[in-house]
C-alpha cells in the first residue's frame, strides 16, 4: 500500500512536470505569452474533457492531471454535461461552475483577504 | 521605390537586431519548469492522500478539497513575496498549475488595493485569471452544446 503511494506520488511528479515543460516550450517557443499559454491549455482542458479523455488521464495521474490549468477547462465542461443531461438544455448555463466553484471561491475570497490584511511585497 | 529601398534597410536591421537578441535558454527553462510543476503536482498528490487517509474522503472526492488547499497555500505564498521569486525562476512551472491561478489573482489583488477596494481591488482581482475563465467557459460552453446536438441526433 505504502509503496503503491509513492509510486502515485512519483507519476504526479512526472505528468505534471512535463505539463508544465509543455507549457515553457509554448512561451519560449511559440512566443506566447503566459495568458496566452493558459487560455490554449483551458481550451485544451474543454476538448479532452468533452470527449470524456481527460477523467481517465486523471485516473491514471492523479494530481499530475488535475492539478494543472487543464483540468480547470475539464472540470468546466463535465459540471456542463452534466447538468445538461439531468436537467436539459438551460443545464449546460447553470451547470458550467458546478464543480469549479470551490476553486473560484476559494481563490477569490481568500485573494480579497490577502489584499485587506497584506501589504504588496517585492 | 525610395520607401521600398527603406523597408529593405529597415528589414536588414531587424535582421541584425533578432540576431543580437539573446534566445531564451529553452532546455534549462524546461528543466525548472519540470521541475517545479513537478513538485507542486507531487506535493499536491501527498495532500489528496492526507484527505483519503486523515478525512475520509473518497479518491474522487479528494480533488476539489486538495485544489482548494492549493489554492490557499498559493495565495499565502503570495502574500509573503515567496510566489513570486519562485515564478520568476520556474517560468511556466508555477504558472501552469491552478497555484499559478490564484497567484495571479491575489497579486493583483494586492498590487491595486492602493486604488481603493471597490475599483482597484474589485475592479482588477481578474485581471490576470479572467483571460483563463472567459476562454474557459464559452468553450465549455461550447463543447457541450455541440455534444449536446450530436447526442440528440443519435437518439
Amino acid at each position: 500500500m505504502m509503496l503503491e503511494n509513492v509510486y502515485q506520488v512519483l507519476i504526479a511528479f512526472v505528468v505534471g512536470g512535463l505539463i508544465c515543460v509543455a507549457g515553457q516550450i509554448l512561451m519560449d517557443k511559440a512566443k506566447l505569452t503566459p495568458a496566452h499559454t493558459m487560455c490554449l491549455f483551458v481550451v485544451i482542458g474543454t476538448v479532452l474533457g468533452g470527449f470524456g479523455i481527460y477523467d481517465k488521464f486523471v485516473e491514471f495521474a492523479g494530481t499530475g492531471a488535475s492539478i494543472p490549468i487543464i483540468s480547470f477547462g475539464n472540470s468546466l465542461v463535465k459540471g456542463a454535461i452534466l447538468e445538461g443531461d439531468s436537467v436539459g438544455l438551460i443545464g449546460i448555463i447553470t451547470g458550467i461552475f458546478e464543480i469549479t466553484s470551490a476553486g473560484i471561491s476559494a481563490a477569490l475570497i481568500f485573494s480579497f483577504l490577502a489584499a485587506l490584511f497584506c501589504r504588496p511585497k517585492g | 521605390m525610395k520607401k521600398n529601398q527603406l523597408s529593405k534597410k529597415a528589414l536588414e536591421y531587424n535582421r541584425l537586431v533578432q540576431a543580437q537578441v539573446p534566445k531564451p535558454p529553452v532546455f534549462l527553462n524546461c528543466c525548472k519548469a519540470f521541475l517545479v510543476g513537478g513538485l507542486i503536482c507531487a506535493f499536491a498528490q501527498v495532500v489528496q492522500f492526507c484527505f483519503i487517509y486523515f478525512f475520509d474522503f473518497s479518491k474522487t472526492n479528494a480533488a476539489n478539497p486538495t485544489g482548494a488547499v492549493m489554492i490557499i497555500l498559493a495565495i499565502i505564498l503570495t502574500c509573503m513575496g515567496v510566489y513570486d521569486k519562485i515564478s520568476q525562476w520556474a517560468g511556466a512551472g508555477s504558472a501552469v498549475p491552478i497555484t499559478g491561478f490564484a497567484n495571479g489573482m491575489a497579486s493583483a489583488a494586492l498590487e491595486y488595493r492602493s486604488e481603493g477596494f471597490v475599483l482597484g481591488v474589485g475592479g482588477n482581482m481578474f485581471k490576470v485569471a479572467g483571460p483563463v475563465i472567459v476562454f474557459g467557459v464559452v468553450a465549455a460552453f461550447v463543447v457541450a452544446i455541440i455534444r449536446y446536438i450530436i447526442l440528440a441526433f443519435i437518439a
